[in-house]
């Protein structure tokens, strides 16, 4: 059994914590240099924003109807995200983070009324950090995913699932003519895996939602589509058939995380982990066509082990956006050293790449700081290659000096304060 | 990823009586994912020693009670008082009888978004 756990526009929730005044206004997170919208508050949504709107295209709505922009504020995210992941590790024994404000959690084991459960982490995890969640269950992560759609539509459009399943819905408690009614409720291209052009294919199939997916046959999909769609039919039919920690890498960010066979408390494994990280990060990186703007580094203990608990991240801003693993490895390496201290049975690390930008559309700057910003695509591919033909890890970065945070490179005129991760930036109280 | 270590010679004569250094932070942060750190400006809860500059730990994780030191928002904006709650209503003091309380009127919402449970003053870094 598998909970999916995930904050509500998160970067826009983030912000509204901590300017209790922005809540309920349309606000939108501005990534890439201020260009384009990567997180809508609801209000934003009902101004009929898209996720990736741009900026240029959208600023009248400042004047007309009130609109906030500001600059994604990475520091802050990674914070709020810390918090968030590590109570929501306490709904079972085992986590997978995704992305920033996603995680799977295994249920494998747990007793007890798990939707009753989820409800109460759901309201820890709003009343202690000020994000609202929504929280699916089902028996594949597949059906998780779909529960939490649910969970989530549910809340944000009345009528478009029964209210019930507001917030926290588990597939796995309803009974089969429910299940039925959910599956033939969702489209095609909200399942978890379908992407846009084979939902398209499917829809002109005649599979429009869930439900029609589910009931095809699982050998014919494979002959005509792929093992991947296969896959999730069975995933959708109950038989789950992705483990945790192998998710398909969600394009806006990527992550690389485990946990650890068993704990570790030295820097020099930790730091070794983070390197592998960072560099198949970068493998997929590149493989989409992307170069990051932001390397965010965590470790933490188990939340199932007694104390001392660890639970530390930090957001490490590269100088311009990169797809260079020997930089990505760097920044890892420095995040790493950063949050590390002795003392603690660490269970778990990870890496993300952040901010990131099409390599297409990426405008280079002139090069004042020769050395550092080599093009290296060349070389990267040749160990993309070495990699893919002789297994994993043939050749890697074995050393990697400290790159500077330069800050100021970036352009972020609506940036707000690092407001948990810098003393001059606390919020401001009256008295 | 981690090799075993293999001890050698005498344990320490140390490590069954093991204790760690006292750690502020500990001290301080009970529930580290519910707690924040806010600066306050301004002279309204001197009498119960809070003054202008001073950091306050908050914590989310607490039910707010009567009589607590509360970081509250007022018509979206942080403010720092005493929380008075008693048959049923509500009021924010402040520690300064130059500043009025105040009553949520009618519709109007002040949130608790947090119990402050310490204050930081430095005196000198």
């Amino acid at each position: 059994m598998f909970a999916l756990v995930d904050g509500n526009n998160f970067y826009a929730t983030c912000e509204t914590v901590f300017r209790p005044a922005l809540a309920g206004r349309p606000l939108v997170v501005l990534s890439n240099n201020d260009g384009c919208a990567v997180a809508r508050s609801e209000a934003a949504k009902a101004l009929g924003i898209k996720m990736g709107a741009l900026w240029f295209q959208i600023a009248r709505l400042v004047e007309s109807d009130g609109l906030i922009g500001l600059s994604a504020n990475f520091p802050l995210y990674g914070d709020m995200s810390n918090r968030m992941m590590s109570l929501a590790a306490g709904l079972g024994p085992t986590q997978e983070i995704c992305s920033i404000d996603e995680s799977f959690i295994g249920l494998d084991g747990m007793r007890g009324d798990l939707v009753e459960r989820a409800h109460k982490i759901r309201a820890r995890i709003l009343q202690w950090v000020g994000i609202p969640c929504g929280i699916g269950i089902g028996g594949t992560k597949t059906l998780a995913k779909l529960a939490n759609h649910v969970a989530k539509s549910a809340e944000r459009k009345p009528g478009s699932y029964p209210a019930n399943l507001a917030r926290v819905c588990s597939f796995a408690v309803l009974s089969a003519d429910e299940q039925q009614a959910v599956l033939q409720a969702t489209a095609v291209g909200d399942v978890w895996g379908v992407g846009r052009r084979i939902g398209a294919q499917l829809k002109e199939g005649g599979v429009n939602t869930a439900w029609d997916l589910a009931r095809l046959d699982p050998a014919t999909v494979r002959r005509r589509w792929s093992v991947v769609l296969e896959r999730t039919v069975r995933e959708l039919r109950g038989q789950s058939c992705i483990p945790l920690e192998d998710a398909p890498s969600n394009k806006k960010q990527i992550a690389v995380t485990r946990s650890f066979g068993r704990s570790v408390s030295e820097l020099g494994p930790m730091l070794e982990a983070v390197s592998e990280f960072a560099s198949r990060a970068g493998e997929k990186l590149r493989k989409q066509g992307s170069f990051a703007s932001q390397v965010y580094v965590f470790a933490h203990t188990s939340p199932f082990r007694p104390p001392p608990q660890f639970s530390r991240g930090v957001m490490v801003p590269l100088r311009r956006p990169t797809a260079d693993s020997a930089l990505l490895v760097a920044a890892a390496i420095a995040g790493m050293r950063r949050i590390y201290e002795p003392g603690y049975q660490l269970a778990k690390c990870g890496v993300m790449l952040l901010d990131l930008v099409e390599s297409s559309l990426y405008q280079a700057e002139l090069d004042l700081e020769p050395g550092e910003d080599r093009d290296q695509s060349h070389l990267m591919g040749t160990i993309d290659q070495l990699n893919r033909r002789f297994g994993k890890r043939t050749v890697f970065v074995g050393s990697a000096g400290v790159p500077q945070a330069h800050e100021w490179a970036m352009r972020q005129e609506r940036r707000t304060p690092q407001y948990t991760t810098r003393l001059a930036d606390v919020p401001i109280a009256r008295a | 990823m981690v090799g075993d270590t293999v001890h050698a010679g005498f344990p320490s004569p140390a490590e069954d009586f093991a204790v760690e250094r006292m750690d502020l932070t500990t001290i301080l942060v009970t529930h580290p994912q519910a707690t924040f750190i806010v600066r306050l400006r301004g002279d309204s809860m001197r009498e119960v020693g809070i003054f202008d500059g001073d950091l306050l730990v908050v914590n989310r994780a607490l039910k707010p009670i009567h009589s607590d030191v509360v970081l509250a928002v007022v018509d979206g904006e942080f403010t720092c008082k005493t929380l008075w709650l008693r048959h049923g209503r509500m009021k924010l003091k402040p520690a300064n009888p130059t500043y009025p309380e105040i009553v949520p009127k009618d519709g109007q919402i002040v949130e608790i978004w947090g119990v402050v449970t310490a204050t930081i003053k430095r005196f000198r870094v």
